[in-house]
């Protein structure tokens, strides 16, 4: 072992090489380890990202499932309401009188303003419609819990700080006298949000929901769906068991890819020009977004359809033809069922995008401010995704914690359509 | 799965029975409203008001910016075509005219009230003092060199300090919207001319080359100091909280909802509360409006109605409730002069635009 650098004989050679590899072995097992931690922490990294992501929704946003309520104790005068037609009564002055009794040394305008400012504009509406349901109730005092102002809401969920000089407050310190003396006597509540989930749009962030644009998505994915799947399997099964390989159907499978990838606005903007323009569709209506989100699924069912198709065994379709089918009864009876499943997976894939898609309903005026609940194809509606983006450019604080609530209902949505391909997938792939 | 395709079918058909539908019945039982980002959150709150007060639907307002809205709006007159655009600033002389050449000859002028435009900081640092002119050459690609009429040069302010000796020694960093928003028209125009125009020699320019004075007071200089950062001012807000020494651009009615993090900055000794821009002494406010086609006003169900409850006295007088909201209400007889014109649907003209 003491010669150095002389040429050695076949036998020392032959342990050299063990030599060799045991030297290397050390520096081997450390860059195995060393990539396998690289991949351990890209994942890390990543899922840090996702529930850092979930983390400030769910922070920004828990607190929109909870309202705060003022219970309010209101004379329904005979003689404001009018049995007959009870639309016509000041439903506003019943509600402000109320407010006036309970806090009697408020005397000026502008204190009186701010007073009445505590509660919701929507309370004279949930009075209104109290009345319409108990009629025999004219006449006597009821206590009933309307929703408070946006303001004393965030100011109960700790969003307006009591600790700064008055004049940096959205609410003077009346204002926080009158809803502690509430809050002494029991008057304030939190509850349940119900009409984050009932209503449509409002500028009132209390009176706010996302029951509109849930309806209005339902709708646009319901056109979506009846006109893209049978669309896209046709498309694919066309392409995949009939079509001659030739120069025709190259380039119709490459300009299929093609459309995969283009960019959603530009859907939009080919909707506005055929949908509205040409066709004279209505504006902002659940129809042409269904349509434009087909023309962006297409791509997307086309290609999972034919993937699908190409994974069912050539011997199914030679037993098939083989027994006496004719082609189209191999296809419907035994190629179409086996890939079904894959084909569905695809289908609720490309639901979800479009479920998530806004861009291209901005050409089509889908983003608008619509209150009413829509209730058909044609109506004027918007959806989840344009709501939450509507909320999250306005100026009142409450709209920050919908639009954190709006998105975590968006993403169960999506969470579960995801769920629904994958557990569908599990349970009738077939393996060959 | 055969069952599945069938009801898929059955779908399809009612999907196109329903566009069938669509061809018959050609009106429409609800007011359609475009128009500016600025005009949507008080627009909207009267929608509301008169959707649940009345029993007419609910009108639909899409936010689509000025110039977007009265493009759609001078389309046409017909169902498809909406009734009313917002503009957070007065129609151009063209768009009229491209308007009347499509068939909206009678459109009524409807002007709401002010909105400040303002520079706001964060509650951490001190507020800014600023001048027009400071904002000019803080701001403008171009600035004028040394005292030679006529001689420009690119904008070599790095700090506050080098603008103006009064000022923080701070760099110039200021969050704005970009050239698409009404608010960052707005702001050239009131601001950065403005303070253009206290040199003389610019203000000369005006009369002798249109063009070069435009160029020169509303270009907006592009090497980082300014930081175009999107139309959503809720997210301004937020950066300004996270950085105390940007200034952001934004309406005044997000500086009213957030007094807590962020303060206005003085412009020409004013700082922008409800009051100074009621009153017309802050400088930079600009009045927002609304275009009504005559045309729709007789066969649209509703259109009467909402032209009364937003000029009317609870909506946008001096306590109405769009107020509430951050809009600065017009002087009582201003206001009485668009009422008059609402009532009567006094049309405009060419010759009221010079």
């Amino acid at each position: 072992m003491n010669n150095s650098g002389s040429p050695q004989g076949s036998g020392i050679k032959k342990i050299r090489t063990m030599d060799i590899v045991n030297k290397g072995l050390a520096k081997r097992y450390k860059r195995e380890r060393r990539f396998r931690r690289y991949g351990l922490t890209a994942i890390i990294l990543s899922l840090m990202f996702l529930s850092f992501l979930f983390i400030s929704i769910f922070a920004n946003g828990y607190s929109a499932f909870q309202q705060t309520a003022i219970q309010l104790e209101i004379f329904l005068d005979p003689q404001e309401i009018d049995k007959e037609n009870l639309a016509s009564a000041n439903y506003l002055g019943l509600v402000r009188t109320s407010l006036k009794k309970t806090f009697p040394d408020v005397k000026q305008r502008r204190d009186k303003r701010k007073l009445y400012n505590i509660v919701s504009s929507g309370a004279s509406y949930i009075l209104q419609d109290f009345v319409a349901r108990n009629r025999h109730e004219i006449g006597n005092t009821i206590k009933i819990w309307v929703p408070a102002d946006d303001d004393v809401d965030m100011l109960m969920k700790g969003h307006i700080r009591r600790d700064v000089p008055e004049s940096e407050r959205r609410m003077n310190d009346m204002q926080l006298a009158w809803v502690d003396h509430l809050i002494e006597k029991g008057q304030v509540k939190k509850e349940f949000n119900t009409t984050f989930f009932t209503a449509g749009d409002s500028r009132e962030p209390e009176l706010a929901g996302i029951w509109g644009a849930v309806c209005g998505s339902f709708y646009t994915l319901l056109v979506t769906l009846a006109l893209s799947f049978p669309i896209g399997v046709a498309a694919a099964v066309y392409l995949e068991e009939f079509a001659p390989t030739n120069r025709w159907t190259d380039i119709i499978e490459v300009n299929i890819n093609n459309l995969a990838a283009v960019p959603s606005i530009v859907f939009g903007l080919l909707g506005l020009a055929v949908f509205l323009n040409f066709f004279g569709l209505p504006r902002s209506a659940p129809l042409v977004g269904g349509l434009v989100l087909t023309l962006m699924t297409l791509p997307t069912i086309i290609i999972a359809s034919r993937a699908a198709l190409k994974s069912v065994p050539p011997s199914i379709r030679e037993a098939a033809l083989g027994v006496g089918a004719s082609k189209t009864q191999m296809v419907t009876h035994h190629v179409l069922p086996l890939a079904l499943p894959g084909m569905l997976t695809g289908t609720i894939i490309g639901m979800a995008q479009a479920l998530g898609e806004t861009a291209p309903l901005l050409m089509i005026g889908m983003v608008a401010f619509i209150v009413d609940i829509p209730g058909g194809f044609t109506d004027p509606s918007t959806v989840l995704p344009v709501q939450i983006f509507l909320w999250a450019d306005s100026p009142e604080r409450a709209f920050l914690e919908r639009t954190s609530a709006a998105i975590m209902v968006l993403l169960c949505f999506l969470v579960t359509m995801n769920a629904v391909a994958v557990f569908l997938r599990k349970k009738f792939e077939r393996r060959w | 799965m055969k069952k599945l395709i069938v009801t898929l079918t059955a779908l399809a058909a009612v999907v196109t029975l329903g566009l069938s539908n669509v061809h018959a019945g050609s009106s429409r039982d609800y007011i359609s409203i475009v128009g500016s980002s600025t005009v949507y959150p008080f627009a909207t709150v009267v929608a509301e008001q008169f959707g649940k007060t009345t029993s007419f639907k609910t009108p639909k307002i899409e936010s689509t910016g000025s110039g977007g809205g009265h493009k759609l709006f001078g389309a046409g007159v017909g169902v498809q075509h909406p009734d009313i655009t917002n503009s957070s600033r007065r129609i151009k002389a063209s768009e009229l005219e491209k308007a009347m050449k499509n068939g909206v000859s009678d459109i009524v002028e409807v002007k709401i009230g002010y909105d400040g435009i303002v520079v706001a900081n964060s509650k951490k640092s001190a507020a800014f003092k600023l001048s027009r002119k400071d904002l000019f050459l803080a701001l403008a690609k171009d600035v004028p060199a040394g005292n030679v009429a006529g001689k420009l040069q690119p904008n070599p302010y790095k700090t506050w300090k080098d603008v103006n000796p009064a000022l923080p020694n701070v760099k110039i960093e200021v969050l704005g919207p970009p050239p698409t928003s009404g608010t960052r028209d707005a702001f050239v125009e009131l601001a950065m001319e403005g303070g253009a125009k206290k040199f003389k020699w610019i203000k000369d320019l005006k009369k002798k080359d249109k063009k070069a004075y435009k160029a020169l007071c509303h270009t907006v200089r592009e090497d980082g100091a300014y930081i175009e950062a999107g139309e959503n001012d809720n997210l301004i807000v937020q950066k300004l909280e996270a950085n105390p020494n940007a200034l952001g651009i934004f309406g005044f009615s997000f500086l009213d909802q957030n007094t807590d993090k962020i303060q206005g900055s003085f412009i020409d000794g004013v700082q922008p509360t409800f009051e100074a821009i009621a009153d017309g002494s802050y400088p930079v406010s600009r009045p927002l409006f609304f275009y009504v086609k005559k045309a729709h006003v007789n066969t649209i169900p509703g259109m009467k109605e909402y032209l009364a409850e937003f000029t009317s006295e609870k909506a946008w007088g001096d306590e109405g409730y769009l107020t509430d909201k951050g809009l600065i209400p017009m002087p009582a007889d201003e206001r009485k002069m668009f009422q008059d014109n609402v009532k009567n649907l006094k049309p405009l003209t060419m010759a009221d635009l010079k």
